[in-house]
Parts: structure tokens; C-alpha cells; sequence
């Protein structure tokens, strides 16, 4: 029962790559996980090597390459932690457990991929493996401004569609990706997987609701333990009480929690 | 290692899980050894399942962690029939850390677990910050102490630990109190009060308001009150509060425990228990050299 070569572990940065001016992409040699992470799994990383910070950082698998054996994960530097893995280049080592929880279901369809900000680094790797099932999935992406979207190149490379929506209309749609969102299924009824700050998903479920399309929502809660031991990032399920974002999470079908 | 003894309890070491932070065992199944451990502390246990408290339940502090859950558990007929027994297979000394609202709820959870199959030892958490009533009004009070102790010693013949809290002006007093009320071992400590605050809203993080802080940071407090209840009672003592190497461990021996356990640093990492028990093995081969050059998991 114990799986070892998941564990925590010392894995080598091997790729590292300023993608926005406060966001970074870092790629490790982790040949175990690149083979058995699923999208919406996550990694639990030690950002540190002293007792502070204390805990790990989760942050969602980005994109595999089981071929070469490496793992990517995509992140905005928003404290302690996420500065100190900023500060990480190619030939340095970081603690890396993983992956862990529960991703999306791959549903038949080609789908909607929704994000908010940083939220899009799920959705790459879903995006590919989409593909590599024959859908042809399409990418509707918000953020504040139009820096913040520089990794759209990622998805057109797999040659997925992308509209773009941003806060202050420096980038495609003015306003919320939402909108976006609506506009599109009342087209093309398609299952939706959405990853991004709760007021996106909150309306993501709203909409698809509406539209009788399944959705499935990528939840953030702040985390210790990882495994479902500590009950500490807890959401509420919809019908009474909680879910735990580590163990059942961090992929939820949409009606199951309460986004509100 | 040597085995030690807690009353009529042998454990095969003296490095235990703490309660709420290894949750039933089997979280941990695939990523440690849970059979190596001295004993897995449960989480705790109510009659009745919990939902436990809305989020936020956890903030980090500098080397620290405060959290809220409130006892989210399955309650004790769920636990008997399906977390029992998968525990039970690792082969690792169980002690269930037994809750509840009132004097009531704690006697008739123990009374059945006397004679559930498999359980070495309860704990009484009479010291919980997180729910509104029992839990901490219990450990803070040395009467109400000394009668949840006396109530529960009547219905079990399981070795009974009480789990002190350090939120007391005199610790002493209440190790002396659940001592005379038939305790066979005393476990400290619980969290330490506190509160987190965000500044951009001006408002409490905690819906709550107070959350238990755990982890390195409360360790010198712990240590102290380790200190004091050891000398004021003749019971061996299980300490606890920021333990994460085998160094913390041997500085909690030495104030006077019996028996360690570790909490928080799971979170840190999964064999952050085994991680204590073989630097304690170290030591004890190769004396304190082995653990000079020990860097924190
Ligand atoms: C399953 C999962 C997957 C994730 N994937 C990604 C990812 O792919 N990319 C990415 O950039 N981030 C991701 N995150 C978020 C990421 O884990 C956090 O940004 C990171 O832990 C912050 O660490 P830090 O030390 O830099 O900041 P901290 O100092 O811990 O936090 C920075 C600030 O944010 C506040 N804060 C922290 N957590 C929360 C919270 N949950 N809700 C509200 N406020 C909070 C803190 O109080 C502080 O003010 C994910 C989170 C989860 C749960
Ligand atoms: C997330 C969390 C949950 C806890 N839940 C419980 C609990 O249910 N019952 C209990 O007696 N103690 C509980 N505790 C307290 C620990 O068992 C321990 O007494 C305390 O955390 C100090 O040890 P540490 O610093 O090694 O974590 C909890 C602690 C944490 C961090």
C-alpha cells in the first residue's frame, strides 16, 4: 500500500520561465508523476527550507511530458512561499509530493475550458489531454489586464481556440469571462471545466445550469495536511456539510459544492 | 528502541501521532509505515457525527498554525464500524481521543469503546479551543476536570490519558486534579488560544474569532508546561506542542515526558513521526553526535 515514488521527494528544477511579470512557470524532472498525474491533480510543494513557512503549497499539475519525465506547474507570486519557488532556477532542488487528489472526469464532448488569472494552469494540461482524445476543446480565459495572458501562446501551440476577456479591456472582451461563457453555450452545449477565483465559478455554475451542461470547478481552499487528515480546507457541500478540497477535491462537479 | 509503559499500556516506542493530525491512520497508510509508530492518537471522536466549523479553518503564523476545525468527525458508530477496524489491521497501538458537550456525551462514548477490539487507550480532550461548549470548559476549570475524569474512569478499564490545556493560569493544579480523579496518564499540550486578523478588512479571519495555535513556534511553552506538570505529579506525561526532530523529542524527555507526540510537522511531512523515531534510534546507538549536524524535515 505505500507508494514511495510518489512521496515527498527532492526533484531537480529543470525549466524556468517568466511568463507575466508576476507570474512563473517552473518545470521539474519528476519522471513518477509525469506519468501518473491526472489533470486537476495537484502537487504539494515545500516553498522553503526552514520552518517558515511552515506548511506546503499546493499548486495544480500545468503540463507533463512523460516521455522526457517532467512535470510543470504554472504560478502567480502572491507571499513567502510562492516568492522563495520564484527565486528557483534550473539545477536547484525543491521537496515536491505528488500528485495528489482527485481531477477532472473527461467527459465526451470537446468542451469549454473557462479560467480566471493564474486559474488557466490546470487547464493546459486538461487541454492536451483532450486532444489526445480526439475533442477539440476551446479556452475562454479572463484576467485583470492583458500581461496576465501571455501563456495564451501554450494553448494556440496545441491549436486550441482562445477568447480572451479582461477587466479593464486592454485584451478581447471587456468585462468578465462570463459573459464570455454565456455567449457561447447558447451555441455549443459542452461540458465546461472551470478554474479561477470563486465569483467566476460561482456564475460558471449559475450558467450551466441554466444550460443543462455538466461543469466541473477546480476549488482552492488554504491546505496543510494534503491527504484528508487535518479537515482544514474544508468548502461546503450543497445539502449540508463539507467536502474537503485535499482529498475529494480539488475537482468538483459543479452542483456538488456550494460556491456562493 | 525500548518499549515504554503508560499505566497498563506497553507502546513500542515512545513516539506517538497526535490527535487531529494523523486523522484515522489511513490518511498516512500510503505514505508512511504506520505499524513503526509507538501509537496513532485518533482524531477526536463524538456520539454524534460533526460537521465541524465553516472555513477558514487553518492560517499559518510564522513557524505556526492556527486552526479551527471544531471536531468535524463521523461520530463514534461510523468510527467503531469502518474506522476501527482499518486501523486496527496496521498492527499500531490505537489510543482514541474521546470528545464531547457534556459529561454525559464523554462517559457514554468511552463506555462503548471499553470493550471495542482493538483500542490500547483513550484520551479525554477536555482542552479543545474549537467548539462552544464542552471541550476547553472542561480543561480550564480543575472541579470540572476532576469530574469528567472520575466519570469516565468508572465506565473504562482502558488506560486513560487526559489531554491538558495550556490555556490555565497553573497547569499543575489541573494534572493534580484528574490525577486524584483516577487518570493513568496525562497528555500537553493542546493549542494555545489565538486569533488571526486581516488587516485590509479589519475583520477576524477565524468565523469563530479564536483558533488553536500549534507547531515550533508554541514549543517553549509547551516544554514548560511539560516541566511543571512532571514535577507536580507522579503520572507519566505525554508531551507535545512543535515537536519535529528527534532533538525537540529528547528536550521533551528531559523536561519530564514519558512519551512524545508529533502534530503539526506531519503536515510538513508524512514520516515526520518516523522521521523523530529514527533519530531517537540514532541517538541511542551512536550518542548526541548523531544528531548534531540534524537539519529541520
Ligand atoms: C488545489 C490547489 C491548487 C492550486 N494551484 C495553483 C496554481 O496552479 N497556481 C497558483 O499560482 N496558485 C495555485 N494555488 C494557490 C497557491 O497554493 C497559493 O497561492 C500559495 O499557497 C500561496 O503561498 P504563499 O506562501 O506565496 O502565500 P501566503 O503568504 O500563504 O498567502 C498570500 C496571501 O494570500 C492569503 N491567502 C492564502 N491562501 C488563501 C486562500 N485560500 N484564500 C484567501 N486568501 C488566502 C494569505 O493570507 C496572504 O495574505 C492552488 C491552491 C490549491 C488549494
Ligand atoms: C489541525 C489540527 C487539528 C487538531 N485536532 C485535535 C483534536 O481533534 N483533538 C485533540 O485533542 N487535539 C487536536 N489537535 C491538537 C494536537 O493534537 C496537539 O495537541 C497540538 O497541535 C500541539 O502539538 P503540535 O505543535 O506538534 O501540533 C489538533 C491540532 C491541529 C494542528
Amino acid at each position: 500500500m505505500l507508494s514511495p515514488s510518489l512521496g515527498p521527494r527532492l526533484v531537480s528544477v529543470v525549466g524556468r520561465q517568466e511568463v507575466s511579470p508576476d507570474s512563473v512557470r517552473l518545470r521539474f524532472a519528476a519522471p513518477e508523476a509525469a506519468s501518473a498525474a491526472q489533470p486537476g491533480q495537484f502537487l504539494h510543494l515545500r516553498c522553503g527550507t526552514s520552518l517558515d513557512p511552515l506548511l506546503r503549497r499546493p499548486f495544480s499539475v500545468h503540463a507533463v511530458d512523460p516521455v522526457v519525465g517532467t512535470v510543470s506547474i504554472l504560478f502567480r507570486v502572491v507571499g513567502a512561499g510562492t516568492a522563495w519557488l520564484a527565486r528557483r532556477h534550473p539545477g536547484d532542488v525543491v521537496d515536491l509530493w505528488g500528485p495528489l487528489g482527485r481531477g477532472f472526469v473527461l467527459h465526451p464532448g470537446d468542451g469549454w475550458l473557462v479560467a480566471g488569472g493564474v486559474g488557466v494552469a490546470p487547464l493546459l494540461f486538461l487541454a492536451a489531454r483532450l486532444r489526445e482524445q480526439g475533442a477539440a476543446p476551446q479556452l475562454l480565459w479572463g484576467a485583470r489586464r492583458r500581461q496576465e495572458l501571455a501563456a495564451v501562446a501554450d494553448f494556440e501551440h496545441l491549436g486550441i481556440p482562445v477568447e480572451l476577456a479582461t477587466d479593464d479591456g486592454s485584451e478581447g472582451h471587456h468585462g468578465p469571462v462570463t459573459d464570455l461563457l454565456a455567449e457561447v453555450l447558447s451555441g455549443r452545449r459542452a461540458p465546461v471545466y472551470a478554474c479561477g477565483p470563486r465569483p467566476m465559478l460561482r456564475r460558471v455554475g449559475e450558467l450551466t445550469r441554466q444550460a443543462a451542461v455538466t461543469a466541473q470547478v477546480s476549488l482552492e481552499e488554504r491546505m496543510a495536511c494534503g491527504v484528508g487528515a487535518c479537515q482544514g480546507c474544508a468548502c461546503p457541500r450543497r445539502g449540508g456539510g463539507y467536502a474537503l478540497v485535499c482529498h475529494d477535491g480539488p475537482v468538483f462537479p459543479a452542483e456538488e459544492v456550494e460556491l456562493g | 528502541m525500548k518499549p515504554v509503559r503508560l499505566a497498563g499500556l506497553t507502546l513500542p516506542n515512545p513516539v506517538l501521532a497526535a490527535s487531529g493530525t494523523f486523522g484515522f491512520g489511513e490518511e498516512y497508510a500510503p505514505w508512511t509505515a504506520l505499524s513503526r509508530l509507538g501509537g496513532i492518537v485518533t482524531k477526536s471522536v463524538t456520539w454524534d457525527p460533526l460537521e465541524g466549523n465553516p472555513p477558514p479553518r487553518v492560517v499559518e503564523t510564522p513557524a505556526g498554525l492556527l486552526n479551527s476545525i471544531g471536531w468535524q468527525n463521523p461520530g463514534l458508530a461510523v468510527f467503531l464500524r469502518e474506522k476501527l477496524p482499518r486501523l486496527a489491521a496496521y498492527g499500531v497501538p490505537i489510543i482514541v481521543n474521546v470528545a464531547g458537550f457534556s459529561l454525559e456525551d464523554y462517559v457514554r462514548v468511552a463506555a462503548r469503546l471499553d470493550d471495542a477490539p482493538g483500542v490500547a487507550a483513550l484520551e479525554l480532550n477536555i482542552s479543545c479551543p474549537n467548539v462552544d461548549e464542552g471541550g476547553m470548559a472542561f480543561g480550564t476549570d480543575p472541579r470540572q476536570a476532576g469530574l469528567v475524569t472520575a466519570a469516565v474512569r468508572r465506565v473504562t478499564r482502558l488506560t486513560l490519558v487526559v489531554k491538558l490545556s495550556p490555556n490555565v493560569t497553573d497547569i499543575a493544579v489541573m494534572a493534580r486534579a484528574v490525577a486524584e480523579a483516577g487518570a493513568d496518564a496525562v497528555s500537553l499540550i493542546n493549542t494555545l488560544v489565538g486569533m488571526a486578523m486581516d488587516w485590509r478588512t479589519g475583520r477576524p479571519i477565524f468565523q469563530r474569532v479564536v483558533a488553536g495555535l500549534s507547531g515550533p513556534a508554541v514549543k517553549p511553552v509547551a516544554l514548560y508546561q511539560v516541566w511543571q506538570v512532571a514535577r507536580a505529579v507522579t503520572l507519566p506525561v505525554i508531551g507535545m506542542g512543535g515537536i519535529t526532530t528527534a532533538r525537540d523529542a529528547l528536550e521533551f524527555f528531559a523536561a519530564g515526558a514519558a512519551a512524545v507526540a508529533v502534530g503539526t510537522a506531519n503536515f510538513r511531512r508524512p514520516d515526520a513521526c518516523l522521521r523523530v523515531i529514527e533519530g531517537l534510534e540514532r541517538y541511542d546507538a551512536e550518542g548526541p553526535q548523531a544528531l548534531e549536524g540534524e537539519e529541520e524535515p
